[in-house]
């Protein structure tokens, strides 16, 4: 079935609701793997740069963001990848999908900020527009 | 890293279009700077076109734009205002040989000791100074100035939002320029502040006295902007490499920025370096390579040679409102959470530093300022030693050296201690020099002369060593 899953996430609570669900489907097929991919949004490199000493302490600062979902994979007790990828999230993540041939994008419909979402337009929508697998967008 | 034909021509078609862009939001920067430098918008604009295709050969970082920038222009203004220009083309000819040298040194590792905090105040401090410089192009003159600067602002923060492939700048110029020469506002214009010449810039010498009088004007100039650019250029390239995932040659960048500024002396442009602002938008629009770069220079120059006429016709307060956003968008925001949530000490290096560069608006004064503060409480932090008392058992916490081994003698000297013998535990310390060494001799001495026993403890290996070497130094057994 679905034996490779891309689980988008931004570090909030809904994207630990999308790993819950990403979590589900994973453990239905023997040997099937999670690709968590978080993307750092352009306009956050300069900020970030400046607040740390150097990459790899940047690196961490960024895994630590993300560790609500790491957290609930590894009790989860499913095989799983990380990637942090830095550029515009809605075609990062499209990007990853179609370049690694994932089965399956699941992504939570609201991410950290709602007045970025009026005026940016959901992440989550663009994501399930242009992907070329199934999406599975979780509330 | 790349090899070098990956450099220029691996994204062949996302470099011309992000330069392009470039190009077209440099112009009013270029400009703008010129004119807080004090000098005309040509210097700026030939600087930023000589720079920009120069680094794309010889800079360090493929992607980043270099280019006249304001922390360099804050530094020339006062050379420019007592000696004129001619001096300030030959601080520029200066300014590239300190960096070559620097480069050359490899001081990009030097940079390494700049703390975030003083990085932090140089963005803000820039920012302050830039928003400053526009204060007097906008405050007082007229009614419409006001309502030509909020328009501006308007239109840059809400066009982004329905037009991405068109700079919002270039939008607000072009329409704002078009309606005040039709409907014949009256408005201060570029042109009221100095001239564009549709030329390209050619090679001089600068008209200046070639005697050591010459040297001991411009030397501390070109100094302050030797190390001002190369801050701004080593933290540009940090920021570049983040964004693209990509690594760079921090030396190769400081000496690129060197030939660059060197050779800008003499086709008539002003000190720059690399610019934060322009090399986000750079690589936000799809640049990667050094292609990027050198379509932007070219770009410039092409339209100024093409469009110089309608350029002197851009209402001043227009070209404020866009350096008011470049303002906002260099100011990093997350600062007053860092001044609550950040170590006193690194809140307080941040405070000073940009202190001392709105005071002296100077941002290399700021920057050494920071950097010798920050050593301090460093020196200050780690030349405290905290010693535990657990029952006869002392556990020193800090390192010994020749800055702590006052307070660690001290604690001793002022301990009432019962016990025959105690224990002191090094589990949590460490001996660095001859002063640590001999401060544990001193307290071994001290305690037995009052008739106390001492066993030290869990000593690590590199504090023996020192311990061994320095053996025989007591002055009784």
């Amino acid at each position: 079935m679905y034996k490779h899953i891309l689980l988008a996430s931004d570090g909030s609570e809904n994207a630990v609701r999308a790993a819950k669900e990403a979590v589900k489907i994973a453990s239905c097929t023997p040997d099937s793997i999670i690709e968590v991919v978080y993307v750092v949004d352009f306009d956050k490199a300069k900020s970030d740069v400046l607040h740390s000493n150097s990459s790899i302490a940047l690196e961490i600062e960024r895994r630590k963001k993300n560790s609500k979902v790491l957290q609930f994979l590894n009790e989860a007790n499913v095989k799983y990848k990380t990637s942090i990828l830095i550029g515009n999230p809605g075609p990062e993540i499209v990007k990853f999908a179609n370049e690694h041939q994932v089965d399956l994008v699941v992504i939570g419909s609201r991410g950290l900020n709602s007045l970025q979402e009026m005026i940016l337009g959901s992440v989550s929508h663009k994501v399930m527009k242009r992907v070329n697998c199934p999406a599975l967008i979780v509330k | 890293m790349q090899s070098l034909k990956q450099q220029w021509f691996g994204n062949i078609r996302g470099d011309i279009l992000s330069g392009i862009v470039v190009a077209l939001a440099l112009i009013p920067e270029a400009i703008a700077f010129s004119i807080i430098a004090g000098v005309d918008p040509m210097v700026g604009l030939y600087a930023s076109f000589t720079i920009a295709v120069l680094i794309a050969f010889v800079g360090g970082r493929p992607g980043m734009i270099s280019a006249a920038t304001g922390a360099m222009a804050l530094v020339m203004v006062p050379l420019v205002r007592e000696y004129g220009i001619e001096y300030l083309f030959a601080a520029t000819i200066l300014t590239g040989i300190i960096q070559i040298i620097f480069g050359t040194l490899k001081i990009a590792k030097l940079m390494k000791f700049i703390p975030n905090a003083v990085m932090i105040g140089f963005v803000n401090s820039l920012a302050i100074l830039i928003f400053m410089a526009q204060v007097p192009h906008f405050l007082g003159i007229s009614n419409m100035t006001y309502v030509f600067v909020a328009i501006t602002l308007i239109l840059v923060y809400t066009l982004p939002r329905f037009i991405k492939v068109i700079p919002a700048p270039l939008i607000a110029i072009v329409a704002l320029t078009a309606i005040a020469i039709f409907s014949g506002i009256e408005l201060r214009t570029i042109g009221d502040l100095g001239n564009i010449t549709q030329t390209l810039p050619s090679f001089i010498i600068p008209d200046v006295p070639f005697t050591f009088e010459t040297l001991k004007i411009i030397f501390p100039f070109s100094l302050s902007l030797a190390i001002v650019g190369l801050v701004e250029s080593l933290l540009t390239s940090r920021i570049v490499d983040d964004m693209t995932a990509t690594e760079s040659n921090k030396n190769q960048e400081a000496r690129g920025q060197g030939i660059a500024n060197f050779v800008n002396g003499f086709f008539g442009g002003m000190a720059g370096c690399a610019m934060i602002g322009q090399s986000v938008i750079n690589v936000k629009s799809g640049g990667r390579g050094r292609l990027s770069t050198l379509v932007a220079g070219l770009f410039l120059m092409f339209l100024i040679l093409v469009l110089g006429d309608l350029v002197v016709k851009i209402p001043m307060p227009v070209l404020v409102g866009i350096m008011i956003m470049v303002c906002i968008g260099t100011f990093d925001w997350s600062s007053f959470k860092y001044i609550v949530k950040a170590p006193r000490t690194d809140a307080i290096v941040m405070l000073v530093t940009v202190i001392i560069v709105v005071w002296t608006h100077d941002l290399s004064k700021g920057v050494i300022a920071g950097v010798v503060l920050s050593a301090i409480f460093f020196v200050v932090k780690i030349s405290t030693v905290k010693i535990v008392q657990e029952d006869n058992r002392f556990i020193v916490h800090g390192q010994l050296f020749f800055a702590s081994s006052d307070g660690f003698i001290n604690y001793f000297k002022n301990k009432n201690i019962d016990a025959k013998q105690i224990q002191i535990d090094f589990s949590n310390s460490r001996i660095w020099d001859d002063s640590g060494v001999a401060s544990l001799i001193k307290v071994e001495e001290m305690l037995e002369d009052r008739g106390i026993s001492v066993v030290v403890l869990e000593l690590d290996t590199s504090s023996k060593k020192i311990i061994s070497k320095l053996q025989g130094m007591s002055s009784s057994n």
